[in-house]
């Protein structure tokens, strides 16, 4: 097996390419940029097309017509990229078409600090384009994972026939940590379902035969009608209001109702813990460092890292909130997360925040500090004297 | 983690202070087979500004990827040092360029003073390999990767056309570095 040593961008381009990419369109942004460096050169030489375009809009356009055209394709940008796309993702999620957006967070809003990381786009990757709408984003926190959950992120994009969010920090994207290459046949690569009718039978959103319906190619003789307006089985526009509800509803539910195989988590030191933290990105990893720190000190505390943030892991908060008394949420925003792990928690147990916002990560100290701190305010004696102290 | 090593490289922007910690880290996860994870934080521009990278090498798995005590920093300018030291662990090694750094900060730690950019200008020809020469030096000062794993990696990144002048470059840091007596607070 051959071990790299590379960057976490440079892991999602070898994941991608690994998944089968064969188009890239995009405009360079950091801290995303390596992405589509790697890609500008590796894609030429496996047959592939590298487009650098004019803005993120015509970027994730040209994804989407790639896609349509029987290629998996990809895009990467950062969170003013991220912005501009939301206009094309709405368009994917409605014609329902497969393609891979990479967001690697930095601070914002706005232009913000380029160079410094974030995690604040969490609920902008959610609802980021308007309507009621699917989604399905990964949040790795490692160089492996990256390349791992790229993969992942395209087999989802084409079981699933929707946009995919990869979305993590400027820290994970720009790290290097050593890798190991999967071989060929290593990790499971899944390619749309097409149709087996013949062109002139094909209806682009025939549902009859399954809430995901093929997906032709064009080029290959199948003429079919596009559209971001809600449409019939024939892909033309509709003004049936009955249709409309239905492929409302079914655009939602075609996730929802799979997202037990969409889910994927990793557990640490759950099983007895009675603090649970929930972290995703590189505060996963500052948060897998204080619960082995404070386990040493025989504190119960434990980790949930969801790699698929959304949909979101409700079933894993809810057990794990059955069974701890606290839930210590750190993320390099005000609070995004937390409110979603408070909603699942529903009132089972205390949910609580750790927020950053000074383009450092999370310390690991900080983790331990609040949850040292807690312990102290749990002890009865110690609650009266600082009462005292403090009154 | 007690094995848990940290490193700090740091200096302006186009000093190489980010190539000097991938060139560390790969040393170790490549050439010493230890686990490496390198980082890094600088700004927006291009150049100057105040750059670092930071190494973490363990026989155990790295989670948190940056730097939480520091056993060896380098500051290549006085900004970076000024800015960066803070972090740097009790009996912890400072190694900076004495032409660059004049205010040497105190603390509990052990300064190490040798003007690297001048030395490398001077006597390898060139400026820019100040930042290998540097490498040689923390290799030296820290004995955290293995003088063959260090080679190989640095070797292993530079240009073909400049494979003499670096490895010279290195060996000059692991000499000078040997001479070396920490500065008299």
């Amino acid at each position: 097996m051959e071990r790299k040593f590379i960057q976490g961008n440079e892991a999602c381009s070898e994941g991608a390419l690994y998944a089968g990419c064969r188009f890239y369109a995009g405009y360079p942004i950091t801290p995303s940029s390596e992405i589509m460096e790697v890609m500008s050169v590796r894609l030429p030489k496996v047959g592939g097309v590298f487009i650098q375009m004019e803005d993120e809009i015509a970027s994730v356009c040209a994804i989407v017509g790639a896609s349509l055209g029987g290629l998996k394709s990809m895009t990467a940008t950062s969170g003013p990229g991220f912005s501009l796309m939301q206009e094309g993702i709405g368009f994917a999620c409605m014609a329902e078409v497969p393609c891979v957006i990479v967001n690697v967070m930095r601070s914002g809003p706005s232009t913000g600090y380029p160079t410094g990381p974030s995690q604040a786009d969490m609920m902008q990757v959610r609802w980021g384009t308007h309507g009621d709408h699917p989604m399905i984003a990964l949040t790795p926190s490692t160089v492996q994972e990256i390349l791992t959950e790229t993969v992942r992120a395209f087999n989802l994009a084409e079981t699933y026939r929707t946009p995919v969010v990869l979305l993590y920090d400027e820290v994970i994207g720009h790290m290097r940590e050593a890798i190991t290459l999967p071989k060929e046949g290593e990790l499971e690569v899944v390619d749309r379902a097409r149709p087996n009718c013949p062109p002139e039978e094909y209806r682009p959103y025939d549902i009859s035969k399954g809430e995901i319906p093929p997906l032709a190619a064009y080029g290959e003789g199948y003429r079919f009608h596009v559209t971001g307006l809600y449409h019939g089985e024939d892909g033309f526009p509709t003004g049936n209001t009955k249709l409309i509800e239905e492929a409302n509803k079914r655009l939602l539910s075609k996730v929802e109702k799979n997202r037990e195989k969409i889910w994927k988590n990793e557990d640490f030191y759950l099983d007895d813990a009675e603090i649970g933290i929930f972290a995703y990105g590189v505060s996963a990893r500052s948060a897998k460092f204080a619960v082995k720190e404070l386990r040493k000190k025989g504190i119960k505390v434990g980790l949930l890292k969801p790699l698929t943030i959304w949909p979101f892991p409700d079933k894993a908060v809810r057990e794990m909130a059955e069974k701890v008394d606290t839930i210590i949420v750190p993320e390099m925003n005000l609070g995004q997360i937390s409110l979603e792990v408070e909603r699942a928690a529903g009132g089972r147990c205390d949910v609580r925040g750790i927020y950053r916002v000074d383009t450092e990560p999370i310390h690991p100290q900080q983790i331990m500090d609040a949850i040292l701190s807690r312990e102290e305010l749990t002890l009865p004696t110690e609650l009266a004297e600082r009462d005292m102290t403090d009154g | 983690m007690s094995d848990r090593v940290e490193l700090r490289f740091s200096g302006s922007g186009g000093q190489g202070m980010i190539l000097a910690g991938i060139i560390m880290a790969e040393a170790a996860a490549i050439y010493d087979g230890k686990n490496a994870v390198q980082s890094q934080s600088y700004g927006p521009e291009s150049r100057g500004g105040a750059t670092r990278a930071e190494v973490i090498i363990s026989t155990e798995e790295i989670d948190y990827p940056k730097a939480t005590s520091i056993d060896a920093m380098l500051a290549m300018t006085q900004e970076a040092c000024n800015k960066y030291h803070k972090d740097i662990k009790e009996g912890g090694i400072l190694l900076i360029d004495a032409d660059e750094v004049r205010d040497i900060p105190k603390g509990n730690f052990k300064v190490y003073s040798f003007p690297i950019i001048r030395y490398a200008m001077e006597n390898l020809g060139k400026a820019i390999v100040a930042n290998i020469m540097a490498l040689g030096m923390i290799t030296e000062l820290t004995g955290v990767v293995s003088h063959q794993a260090i080679e190989k990696a640095v070797l292993a990144r530079v240009p073909k056309a400049f494979l003499e002048l670096n490895k010279k470059a290195l060996h000059a840091g692991f000499e000078k570095a040997k001479e070396l007596k920490p500065v008299e607070a």
